[in-house]
């Protein structure tokens, strides 16, 4: 199954210009793409409008088309939308309904709200917990967890809606080194059960180790499209606002010093 | 239940006598006697004192004087009122306060749900009780953060008034915030998909608290033909 983005424009409601400019973009099953830009750049727009959000919840016009499986989603709702396209935000806090006492009961909650059966949905919750390595957390009150925990708890709340692909918006943001590290350790697995993962982020040392393929996102357009080692390595990311990897700073500062040196992948 | 037949029968014994059998006996088997004792009070206190002032000095038509207090005159008849009052109010809060101490919102909500409330209203009811306690976890932190920044919140009235501005403020501002992103999460989990939704569990329902719901309400509609009746 594909998620694709073509030639879309999108303008937020009560504002004049448009966030996204003819945005192509193509995420197959399986794939990790991985979307770099500086703050306003377009970066959570894209994920606004990959997730059926952008317009169907917050508004504003949309031009060109979002295609799931090459079939347009323009009149799907959003419900529909959700059963494909799982969304998280960066804030673990929001990602959290507030009404279920239990880990087990947060991650059912989607599950829940497509309307399936009971055994179905115990089914789904208990592989989510498992897929994502929170099965120890069941019993426990979500409120209760830390940050990169309550983050695992949310993707898995996704991943039981059993989503083809899933959008993470700066996953990591507000998260301790311990969370991120969690997180990553989840996405990963989820790259390698074949899930398209379209992820947003300022830490592209994340990106480097997750994605195969990344984009930058400029102004409201995309700027660059590769392998990820080859954008990661470009030498205008820092004109885009994006941090290169640890790995490729180093490597600069090396070179710049006159070592010569080639640092193991 | 509780507290309408103790609004319909009015008095002083009958309020009394509910506020024992099914309030305080219940509390005391629950074991949450004293925190009912301490929140009833607590949460009734402003109405009853305000209560007993206003019936005590005010009472209209009555003759038989208490007591002088300057240009005010304590009543017999007002203070006879006011003590049926805050029987009720006895009985009122001691109701709700043991209903609170002894339902989670969360079973109680997904009961509402099993018997055909619809989901969004269930979760609306829920999600505003326990965003209770989060909002108090968050103005907490501001108030420590303000606090840090200088902000005295302690000493006189007008000192603590003066603190609340910049305490409220955030409080508020913080959850308006995160509500756009919340209601994004609840709508990318499918919650707005129309149609009942099947549950993972239901709350424990015992034969015998059917009985005693069905005699709780037997027992209002016995006061209602009671009081009209003119029996009680």
């Amino acid at each position: 199954m594909t998620l694709t983005l073509e030639k879309v424009s999108y303008r937020y409601a009560g504002t004049t210009r448009a966030s996204l400019h003819d945005v192509d973009l193509e995420l197959a099953d399986g794939e990790v793409v991985g979307v770099v830009g500086a703050n306003e750049a377009g970066k959570s727009t894209i994920c606004l409008v990959a997730s059926g959000l952008a317009p169907r919840s917050i508004g504003g016009t949309l031009t060109g088309r979002v295609l799931i499986d090459g079939q347009p989603t323009a009149d799907r709702p959003m419900h529909e939308m959700a059963a494909h396209v799982g969304i998280c935000f960066q804030n673990p806090a929001t990602q959290l309904s507030q009404v279920a006492d239990t880990v087990f009961e947060e991650v059912a909650f989607g599950a829940l709200n497509l309307g399936l059966a009971r055994d179905e949905i115990i089914s789904r919750v208990k592989e989510a917990m498992a897929a994502i390595g929170i099965a120890a957390l069941g019993e426990r009150d979500p409120r209760r967890l830390s940050g990169g925990q309550m983050q695992l708890v949310a993707v898995a709340g996704l991943l039981a809606m059993q989503p083809r692909h899933l959008v993470l918006d700066e996953p990591v943001a507000q998260l301790d080194p311990e969370g991120r590290a969690l997180v990553a350790e989840a996405l990963k697995k989820l790259a390698a059960a074949g899930t398209g993962l379209l992820i947003t982020e300022h830490d592209t040392d994340l990106l480097a180790g997750l994605c195969s393929r990344v984009v930058v996102v400029d102004g409201g357009s995309l700027v660059a499209s590769g392998t990820a080692s080859h954008i990661l390595g470009d030498a205008r990311l820092d004109g885009w606002g994006v941090e290169p990897p640890a790995r490729v700073r180093l490597q600069r500062a090396l070179s710049a010093a006159g070592v010569k040196s080639e640092l193991p992948t | 239940m509780t507290t309408a037949a103790a609004v319909i029968l009015g008095g002083v014994f009958w309020p009394l006598l509910i506020v024992v059998f099914l309030v305080l006996l219940p509390a005391a088997y629950a074991r949450v006697l004293r925190q009912l004792l301490r929140f009833a009070v607590l949460f009734s206190l402003p109405i009853a004192i305000s209560a007993l002032l206003v019936n005590l000095f005010f009472y209209p038509g009555a003759q038989t004087v208490l007591f002088q207090l300057g240009p005010i005159t304590a009543t017999a008849e007002g203070l006879s009122f006011a003590i049926e009052i805050l029987c009720r109010i006895a009985a009122i809060s001691g109701a709700v306060t043991l209903f609170y101490l002894t339902t989670k919102p969360s079973e109680l909500v997904l009961d509402l749900e099993r018997r055909g409330v619809p989901a969004r209203l269930a979760f609306v009811a829920n999600s505003s009780v326990q965003t209770v306690p989060a909002m108090a976890e968050r103005a907490q932190q501001i108030i420590a953060t303000q606090r840090a920044r200088g902000l005295d919140t302690e000493g006189s009235a007008w000192k603590r008034l003066r603190g609340i501005v910049p305490i409220v403020g955030p409080v508020m501002l913080g959850a308006l915030n995160e509500v756009e992103e919340r209601s994004m999460t609840l709508e990318a989990r499918a919650f707005t998909r129309p149609g009942r939704r099947n549950l993972l569990w239901s709350p424990m329902d015992a034969p015998w608290q059917g009985v005693a719901r069905w005699l709780l309400v037997l027992g209002l509609v016995a006061v209602v033909g009671a009081k009209a009746a003119g029996i009680v």
